[in-house]
């Protein structure tokens, strides 16, 4: 079973590289303009070319932090705000609707009238993220916390633990399985953010790259740039994913 | 619940005076923020003068677009990758490999391809609808009870039909939770085009009032985007709930 599974994997990556000689194909051909579809090996050429000598290695630098930092507030203030609206039923009756009428609000609507108030800084840039990953965190804790065991709530009642310690060592831990999904999808949205603002308010990083690669028309940059996005993404899941695993043990241990 | 009703609306409310306060107090000269008085005058003044439609159906027929065309291509794939598990497993690398890239990477190289307007901002909506709608029709396939193929192929089904008759109806609630996910995606991905490049829309007027220091529309539009949003929101569950009921609802939970 695991030997074929080995195989399947194998097969998979022969038809991915494939793919990648059929894209290589296509460009030599040109039967795509090269303007639109430079081929792999010039794309990675790019790639190479702006790691060694150019400066992107500090560009997706400046993209991970913006993100990094941007979703960690969002991740604290949306965890904090979660256990406190979560954990009580009152606080939830003024606030749930209101939260829901503003969850579908896209959050580059904000990248404006964060411009507006902020101006062009970095500042309104990690804004921007942590209003956008606020969300998903700031909902999924909600639902967390509300959906914990109640029985577990007179649990700590009966052992006179206070509200805090109550938080900390009952409805936290029940919770947390939501939570941390709820920071992957935070993520996500933390590294969509960043290269929007990138690319409207100019600050250095991938994002504003591959948009000047368009505009000048150098496209194997514009593809090494989207590659490198797509790594990022795929890499920040993976580790993400490594994480929760990790702090749920306890989970899958307990079935 | 009847009972409670009123409670949702006590913060937004006392928030909005507190803001027109602040405003009236202060004087408002400010370049980027307006009392809420002034963004209610400034939305009818772009309500009747037809720009804000004008910008709201712009972004709603290339959500739209996008959407259909990015839902078939995921639903037919997802469909195909459900039914052939083969293919499936051969193309897991490909995909796993296309799918982590963010939409709005896409933004330049369609901004190359299809220069600025609607196909542009379609070919995003579509690439970022694809993903979720693929990926949750795929795992509808696996969930569907093995005996009905069985049955199908019982009767000698062709493939078309067996698609049409039974895996469809029964992947259908699951289908339209995917297809609900990926409306909200293509309205929010549409809103970031056109705010990062595209000049239609509803993102192009907040961007352009923003800049004409026109703060009170600016917040017009943010508010009727979010408007947008929720009624969008809202039809959708109640057309999954009319469509169907329990088993619509059941699986959204889940």
């Amino acid at each position: 079973m695991r030997l074929s599974r080995l195989g399947w994997l194998l097969a998979s990556f022969a038809v991915a590289a494939l793919l990648v000689w059929g894209w290589q194909l296509i460009a030599d051909y040109k039967l795509v303009s090269p303007v639109f579809l430079p081929g792999p090996d010039r794309a990675w050429g790019a790639l190479v070319k702006g790691f060694s000598t150019g400066d992107l290695g500090v560009k997706l630098l400046a993209t991970v932090e913006r993100m990094f930092w941007g979703w960690l507030i969002a991740s604290l203030i949306g965890i904090a705000l979660g256990a406190a609206i979560g954990t009580s039923p009152r606080l939830r009756a003024y606030l749930a609707p209101m939260l829901e009428f503003l969850r579908p609000l896209p959050a580059s609507a904000m990248i404006p009238v964060a411009i507006a108030v902020l101006g062009l800084s970095n500042g309104m840039v990690l804004a921007v993220i942590a209003f956008g990953a606020l969300w998903p965190v700031l909902l999924a804790t909600i639902h967390g916390f509300s959906a914990v065991e109640p029985r577990l709530y007179e649990v700590g009642r009966a052992l006179g633990l206070s509200r805090a310690s109550v938080i900390w060592k009952i409805a936290l831990p029940s919770a947390s399985p939501d939570i941390l999904a709820g920071m992957r999808l935070g993520l996500t949205v933390a590294l969509i953010l960043s290269v929007v603002c990138e690319m409207i308010a100019g600050r250095d990083g991938l994002g504003n790259w591959i948009l000047l690669a368009a505009r000048s028309f150098r496209a194997p940059d514009l593809y090494a740039g989207v590659i490198l996005l797509g790594v990022l993404g795929y890499v920040t899941a993976v580790a993400l994913a490594a994480l929760e695993a990790r702090l749920l043990v306890w989970r899958s241990r307990a079935r | 619940m009847k009972r409670a009703w009123w409670k949702g609306l006590v913060v937004p409310a006392a928030l909005i005076v507190l803001a027109e306060l602040a405003m009236r107090v202060q004087g408002s000269t400010s370049m980027s923020l307006a009392a809420p008085s002034d963004i209610v005058a400034a939305f009818f003044a772009i309500l009747f003068d037809g720009s804000l439609l004008l910008a709201t159906r712009d972004t709603l027929v290339s959500a739209g677009i996008g959407l259909a065309a990015g839902g078939f291509i995921g639903l037919a794939l997802g469909i195909l990758f459900g039914l052939v598990k083969p293919l499936d497993r051969l193309m897991e690398v490909t995909i796993e490999a296309i799918r982590p890239i963010p939409s709005v990477a896409i933004l330049p190289i369609a901004m190359l391809v299809f220069g600025f307007g609607y196909r542009m901002e379609i070919a995003i909506v579509a690439f970022s609808c694809l993903w979720p709608v693929m990926i949750m029709t795929r795992s509808a396939m696996a969930g569907i009870e093995p005996r009905l193929l069985e049955v199908s192929r019982a009767l000698r089904l062709s493939t078309w039909d067996r698609v049409h008759k039974i895996v469809l109806p029964a992947a259908l609630p699951r289908i339209m939770v995917a297809f609900r996910l990926a409306a909200s995606i293509a309205l929010v991905v549409a809103v970031t085009v056109e705010i990062a490049a595209n000049p239609l829309g509803l993102g192009y007027g907040i961007l352009v009032a923003q800049q004409a220091l026109q703060p009170a529309v600016m917040l017009a539009y943010l508010v009727w985007i979010g408007i947008v949003g929720y009624l969008l929101n809202a039809a959708l569950s109640l057309m999954q709930q009319r469509l169907f009921g329990r088993a619509g609802r059941v699986e959204a939970a889940s």
